[in-house]
């Protein structure tokens, strides 16, 4: 057989290749060549054969066959067939493959080898793809080449370490021993590699954080020289020296000092110098100048620095180059907590960027905006803000439209204001509005009641001309039919009153009703509000009977059912009819953070009132939520909105009610002094079920099983389990979070989603701390609404700090037992 | 660092270094994804980007991209400039490639290690990188 061709034949070949298909052949014809080859077990061209292999690789061609020539060309003895021999191990094998031990023994000879190249090999390979079983036989190896003083071995043998630490935890103290006197070289490449090390060490272990400590000042010294020396060729990037190395002292000088006041203080002056000093025309100035402002901020320094930290990003704000933009915004958003004044002086300029073309720079600048916003600049930052989600992508306009009612609610100067900027957002932006948003502007609006007349009247404006944007029609036609009558006799104070017919009000409900662009649920707003009319219009009952009356044949379930209950009161109840539709009172506002679910009644239900339990600590529901989507990828499982129980009186239907969304009640008794039910009433929904005074969930089906649902690192999770007899497909899922190891974990969060057919939700815990040593437990509800009868799934998150650290883990829970969802 | 990739502007992906172990399909699918989202990047727009949990930081030389997947906690800037180094010692080891090859027939261990010095070079340089290895193209 002639012998193979060689690499650089090989490439040229295949680059005049016209067509895919052209280079599929060449490719094929020489693997065939190789294989034959490889079987002929020819020593002298398997190197060439491997090479060509690679590159093939390369490309995208398969190449796992020569897997196990990688392996023979390790063990030899020449020194090209064992540095291709490694390089194509570390790219045709990790792990995952089965051969890849084999190569242990030869790792292991090689790491004693004579030549340092081929020992240079061995810990590069090793440090690339080693597995756990490969460090663990090999850490020892590699430690005493840590020890070495030929610096090109050591460099490597450093960033081996580093792998090994990764993959094998706990071989960390091994390598203590030989970190003593690491950073008294001289050598670059072993300062640099050693502070790689030094920091994965003190990253995972607050022991060996504590024993590092006494490195900062050489750390500084090192640093200083860094800046002072002069002009040095061989480490020079744009007349800064060696600027990965002082990035890197930079980061490690970070995690020495955070929550450690002397070390602090030893790095202070060190900080101010690079600070000032770097220059700032190239990137590399700024990158370095980046890392400092990152570790100012996150260790104890004095004021004076921290304010000179953030003065650098408000430069950093004014460059042209838009990454370092981004940079300082991303920068910005994480001080704006602690540091929320000296942040306060650049507003401007970051409300500038608001207007950039960068999608990722917007979108900073606009998470920024809403953290500056406080009482005194409200208005004025509305107004950008407005303009903002004006002009903005759609991808923006729901967070940013969430952002500014939050930001109206806390700061609004006067309730016009704020109703004024809520009819502006809602036409601008009136379809993005998340769902949730609806209830609480309805709330928002019944609690201001002098601006009743005003809000609905500017509100029927907005849907004269157009009412395709379903959240603000929802809302619109909800202010109708709870004051219609305000509009039609011309109230108004704040605005000149408009003159409008009930004929008129009632021509717009209709529409809505009819059009094809409304959703079932605007449609029962819709309904609702006509009936409504009924008590506050005089004139046109008829009209309004005639209409309910017609969608008592409706297709649509839901207006059906309505439709048939206000027959049922026209024809029946007349008598309570005025009492039932009655204007609604003011609802109590809750103190909850994120969205709430506010329980929409036509007067009062059933007034046993939940115990109000405090609302939960921690972030916004609404990023929790956010963050649950994140981490599951957005694939089809539905976040849960953990909200405290509301202090509002509803009755235990009430949190049946929650769970099965906004759904408007009716038949129940108006007022709420009395709190008899109506008996009359006996029609058989589920939903008027949920009214009647007896608890729901008395009937404790008893038996099943519970489940341990987590169990790691001490803490173990159980479900228990009830189901109610009223609702077959509600499931009460009773978590206990207790811990046995011997501190205990503090900030606790337990969140959980579900598959999309499911609902949830998740009561409020009884603390947030597991104690050590099972002394106690946490306790939390969830609730689950199963009506498809599907196998419960779920995912959890867990995050708590437990020994000094910040935990946090997922877990999926399939063990559920059947008798909890069938 | 978890993986470097670099690619055309076709969308031809041209080299990639895997720092974390991944099966060859998650692999090709996150190859397919990145490479169509940095694509579809306008010329004006900023390096950065953020994709799934890591910080994506890319940068185009002609019609080559070079594209670097770091963490949350690293320095973007930094990997910008890592970046530039790797452009210039990836146009030396294209040389090298073909200096190289020619001699893999005559290669003697007196020869590697003259290559293994210019190399040691290079890798000094990877090595300033969260990675270790760089492209140790040993052909």
């Amino acid at each position: 057989m002639p012998a193979p061709i060689r690499l650089r034949e090989l490439i040229r070949t295949i680059r005049t290749a016209r067509t895919q298909a052209e280079e599929r052949e060449m490719i094929q014809k020489e693997c065939a060549a190789i294989r034959s080859s490889f079987r002929e077990e020819d020593n002298t061209y398997r190197c060439r054969n491997v090479a060509k292999l690679l590159y093939m690789h390369m490309l995208g061609y398969p190449a796992h066959f020569g897997q196990l020539e990688c392996l023979k060309l390790i063990a030899s003895q020449k020194f090209t067939d064992k540095r291709i021999g490694y390089l194509g191990a570390m790219l045709l094998l990790d792990e995952r493959q089965d051969v890849h031990l084999l190569m242990t023994n030869c790792i292991k000879n090689d790491l004693n080898h004579s030549t340092q190249f081929v020992q240079g090999l061995a810990l590069c390979t090793l440090g690339c793809m080693g597995s756990s079983e490969m460090c663990r036989d090999l850490a020892g190896e590699v430690e005493k080449l840590l020890k070495t003083s030929n610096s090109y071995l050591r460099k490597k043998a450093a960033l081996c370490a580093v792998h090994v630490i990764r993959k094998v935890p706990e071989l960390m103290e091994m390598f203590l021993p030989a970190t003593k006197n690491l950073l008294n070289e001289k050598n670059h490449g072993v300062l640099h590699t050693s502070v790689v090390l030094l920091t994965e060490m003190c990253e995972r272990s607050p022991d060996m954080l504590a024993h590092f400590r006494k490195l900062v000042p050489q750390l500084v010294r090192i640093l200083k020289n860094l800046i002072m020396s002069g002009y040095s060729p061989e480490h020079d990037v744009s007349g800064i020296s060696d600027p990965f190395l002082q990035v890197r002292i930079l980061r490690l000088l970070r995690i020495l000092g955070r929550n450690d006041d002397d070390s602090s203080e030893a790095m202070n002056d060190i900080l101010a110098q690079v600070a000032t000093n770097t220059e700032t025309s190239k990137n590399v100035g700024n990158a370095i100048l980046y890392e400092t402002v990152l570790t100012i901020m996150d260790i104890k320094s004095e004021s004076g620095l921290r304010v000179l930290a953030i003065n650098i990003l408000g430069r950093f704000l004014l460059n042209n180059d838009k990454n370092i933009r981004y940079v300082a915004l991303t920068s910005l958003l994480k001080t704006v907590q602690t540091d929320h004044n000296a942040v306060q002086r650049h507003r401007s300029t970051i409300v500038d960027c608001l207007k950039d073309l960068d999608v990722s720079i917007k979108r900073r600048a606009m998470e920024l905006s809403f953290a500056l916003v406080n009482g005194n600049n409200i208005r004025g930052m509305m107004k950008e803000l407005l303009y903002f989600l004006d002009s903005c992508e759609p991808e923006f306009k729901a967070d940013c439209a969430s952002g500014i009612f939050l930001a109206a609610e806390k700061y609004a100067p006067s309730k016009r204001w704020h109703i004024d900027t809520i009819m502006r957002v809602l036409t601008t932006a009136g379809s993005y509005v998340r769902d949730d948003a609806v209830p609480n502007l309805i709330q928002l609006i019944t609690n201001s009641v002098e601006m009743h007349a005003y809000t609905v009247q500017r509100l029927y404006k907005a849907i004269l001309g157009d009412y395709s944007q379903q959240p603000l029609v929802q809302v619109a036609a909800w202010c109708i039919g709870e004051y219609g009558d305000l509009l039609v006799s011309g109230q108004c104070e704040e605005e000149e009153p408009i003159q409008v017919t009930e004929d008129e009000v009632l021509d717009i409900l209709e529409s809505v009703l009819i059009s094809n662009m409304s959703t079932s649920v605007t449609r029962g707003y819709a309904l609702t509000a006509i009936m409504k009319l009924s008590t506050r219009f005089t004139c046109t009952v008829n009209r309004i009977k005639k209409v309910v009356s017609i969608y008592g044949s409706s297709i649509d379930v839901e207006l059906q059912q309505r439709a048939v209950e206000y027959n049922a009161l026209f024809k029946k109840y007349d008598h309570m009819r005025s009492a039932l539709l009655e204007r609604m009172p003011v609802m109590e506002k809750v103190t909850t953070n994120g969205p709430t679910e506010i329980v929409q009644t036509n007067g009062e239900t059933e007034p046993a009132p939940l115990e109000t339990k405090p609302p939960p600590s921690g972030p916004q529901p609404t990023s929790q939520a956010n963050d649950l989507l994140d981490l599951l990828g957005g694939n089809d499982i539905t976040p849960v909105i953990p909200t405290a129980p509301t202090s509002k009186p509803a009755s235990a239907g009430g949190e049946l009610l929650d769970l099965l969304g906004d759904i408007n009640l009716t038949g129940a008794p108006a007022t709420a002094p009395t709190p008899a039910p109506v008996p009359q009433i006996s029609q058989p929904s589920f939903l008027l079920d949920g009214l009647s005074s007896q608890p729901l969930f008395n009937d404790i089906a008893s038996g099943i099983p519970s489940i341990t649902a987590y169990s790691k690192n001490g803490l173990k999770i159980e479900f228990t389990f009830e189901r109610s007899n009223t609702n077959p497909s509600v499931t009460v899922i009773t978590i206990q979070a207790s811990n046995s190891t011997e501190l205990d974990m503090t900030d606790f969060v337990f969140q959980a989603a579900v598959p999309k057919t499911f609902q949830l939700q998740l009561l409020s815990p009884s603390s947030s701390i597991v104690p050590a040593f099972n002394t106690g437990t946490i306790t939390q509800v969830i609730k689950v609404l199963n009506p498809q009868k599907q196998q419960l799934r779920m995912r959890i998150k867990l995050t708590y700090n437990h020994k000094g650290s910040a935990m946090q883990d997922l877990a999926e829970v399939n063990n559920f037992p059947p008798q909890s969802w069938q | 660092m978890q993986f470097m990739l670099l690619f055309s502007r076709q969308g031809k992906l041209r080299l990639q270094k895997w720092y974390v172990p991944l099966s060859n399909k998650e692999k090709k699918k996150i190859t397919r994804e990145l490479v169509q989202t940095v694509l579809a990047r306008k010329p004006k727009m900023c390096s950065f980007l953020e994709w799934r949990d890591l910080k994506i930081v890319y940068k185009r030389y002609a019609s080559l991209y070079f594209c670097c997947a770091i963490e949350d906690q690293d320095n973007e800037l930094i990997t910008l400039e890592i970046i530039h180094r790797y452009k210039a010692y990836f146009i030396l080891d294209e040389f090298l490639l073909g200096g190289e090859v020619q001699e893999t027939s005559k290669k003697n261990v007196l020869k590697a290690i003259e290559q293994a010095d210019l190399l040691q070079e290079k890798t000094q340089n990877m090595y300033h990188s969260k990675s270790f290895i760089g492209c140790k193209k040993a052909y």
